[in-house]
């Protein structure tokens, strides 16, 4: 895809620090670190388990760490209100969770009217240049369920950004989808990313991650090992960990 | 006499049944649905105020709506009616004066809440979480993420539940006959019963019972056709196959609209 995803109106630096998590007796986050340059794209690899979406959901506040900060600017989040700081954070999930009772069109609507105070053509006509940027404004009135799970990844990530997040958060965003449609989704992302998008993206897509990422980031057992340039990550592993996972998923 | 012709005598006496069809029509039917209508509105109102007390992290709250939901889930609705009716009435002559219906609809819809608030909360439960973290990612609110996108969902999915719900209003509306009403107040079963017992046939009794099925009957099919419609969002479009690496742009021709 030529054109640009979206303009960045103003990308921040994201910091995590020293994140704690334990869900009851079991810790997920033992002291996690990630820094993410303003505009840049930090993808998080690591075994399943290792925390990574816990990690993501930190971020954001979907989850509130026990222990630690999350710095956006280098200014802590944690104090912040969570729904306010959401609208700055956009989100995309494995699962899509698209709302399935309501229009493409209306997935994206209902953020900007609701939250954004925007009039109802205004809305409209933002989600339709969103949607456009996508590929799908000829899906505004279809059902999420009448899509391809490509498309409907596609319309996840247009209903995010036409919020103007500072930041973006992709929850292993192609790992429901069947191998065909992966392409589309992660050119996207691409896009996102080449426009300057602040991102952390939780992927197994190790291509992605060595072709697009400015940091790539190394999770085992809820703490980031290793992280650094993708070439570094991938060709000159330090941690014996690392250079175990990257025996099995290459 | 044979006793089959007296059963088709005792039920299907035409003039009976011609008598009685007018009282039906401009008296009985209308007061039928009011009271139905009404009932099911307050009732749908109470009954979400129960399922969400009912799912909330509140036990001051959740406690209230479980007590209350098995009490009026296990009194006869008789039993119900009669208490509030009469149990009330001081009261409701003060407000309303000498009509029974507002608190015969205060009793039916209270009966109603009951059923209708495990009939919501069921729905509003089997929503998946990821839709709440979906919402709640885009910045709304606990409050507003239920509003606006999971009770609508759960809504949905018991709309069939709820209909059976309305039916079951249209039926228990004949009990506020209990309290005692003027002709003018008299529904479907109150006309048909009165008739019946001037004539001792049973005819016009049984013609109530068609208008009680000419309205339930459509009812369950109505709301099998909406319940298509709601899963499928509209008539089915055809089946869209769309080759992702190479079809950012699909071709408008593939466009189900």
């Amino acid at each position: 895809m030529s054109t640009t995803t979206t303009s960045i109106d103003g990308s921040v630096s994201l910091a995590v620090r020293d994140v704690h998590l334990a869900f009851g007796s079991h810790p997920v986050l033992r002291g996690a670190d990630l820094d993410v340059a303003r505009g840049s794209t930090a993808c998080v690899i690591g075994p399943s388990g290792s925390g990574k979406s816990t990690l993501l959901r930190t971020i954001n506040r979907l989850i509130e760490p026990d222990r630690g900060d999350v710095l956006l600017d280098g200014r802590s989040v944690l104090h912040d209100d969570p729904d306010a700081l959401r609208q700055r954070v956009g989100m995309v999930f494995q699962q899509f969770n698209l709302f399935p009772h309501l229009s493409v069109l209306r997935n994206i609507t209902l953020a900007l009217r609701k939250l954004k105070k925007l009039p109802e053509e205004e809305a409209v006509r933002l989600a339709r240049a969103q949607l456009d940027l996508v590929g799908l404004a000829h899906k505004a009135d279809a059902r999420p369920a009448q899509l391809s799970g490509g498309q409907q990844q596609r319309v996840a990530i247009a209903r995010a950004l036409a919020l103007r997040p500072q930041v973006m958060l992709f929850d292993e965003a192609t790992s429901a989808l069947d191998p065909e449609l992966v392409k589309g989704v992660l050119a996207v992302m691409a896009d996102l990313s080449a426009a300057g998008m602040t991102m952390v993206v939780v992927t197994h897509e190790m291509g992605f991650a060595r072709e697009v990422a400015d940091t790539v980031a190394f999770m085992d057992h809820g703490v980031v090992l290793e992280a650094g340039a993708p070439a570094a990550v991938f060709e000159a592993p330090n941690h014996p960990r690392l250079r175990r996972f990257l025996s099995q998923v290459r | 006499m044979d006793p089959l012709s007296t059963l088709w005598e005792t039920f299907f006496d035409w003039a009976s049944m011609r008598e009685a069809l007018p009282e039906m029509v401009t008296v009985g039917l209308p007061n039928t649905l009011l009271l139905a209508v009404s009932a099911a509105l307050l009732g749908s109102v109470l009954g979400m105020l129960l399922a969400v007390a009912g799912i909330s992290r509140t036990r001051w709250l959740r406690w209230p709506a479980r007590v209350y939901t098995d009490v009026f889930r296990g009194l006869p609705a008789a039993a119900t009616i009669l208490l509030i009716g009469v149990g009330l009435a001081p009261l409701g002559m003060q407000v309303w004066g000498p009509n029974p219906y507002p608190l015969g609809v205060l009793a039916l819809s209270l009966i109603a809440a009951a059923y209708l608030g495990e009939i919501f909360r069921s729905g509003i439960q089997s929503v998946e979480a990821a839709q709440l973290e979906g919402a709640r990612a885009l910045g709304f609110s606990w409050g507003e993420a239920m509003r606006l996108v999971i009770i609508p969902q759960g809504v949905r999915r018991v709309l069939p539940a709820w209909v059976n719900q309305l039916i079951a209003l249209i039926k228990d509306s004949s009990l506020v006959y209990f309290l005692g009403l003027v002709a003018s107040q008299r529904e479907l079963f109150r006309i048909g019963q009165d008739y019946a017992a001037t004539t001792g046939n049973e005819s016009a009794l049984l013609l109530a019972g068609l208008f009680y099925l000419a309205l339930t009957v459509p009812l369950t099919h109505a709301v099998n056709a909406i319940d298509r419609r709601l899963r499928q969002g509209r008539p089915v479009a055809a089946p869209d196959v769309d080759l992702e690496p190479t079809g950012l742009a699909t071709p408008s021709g593939k466009d189900p609209r």
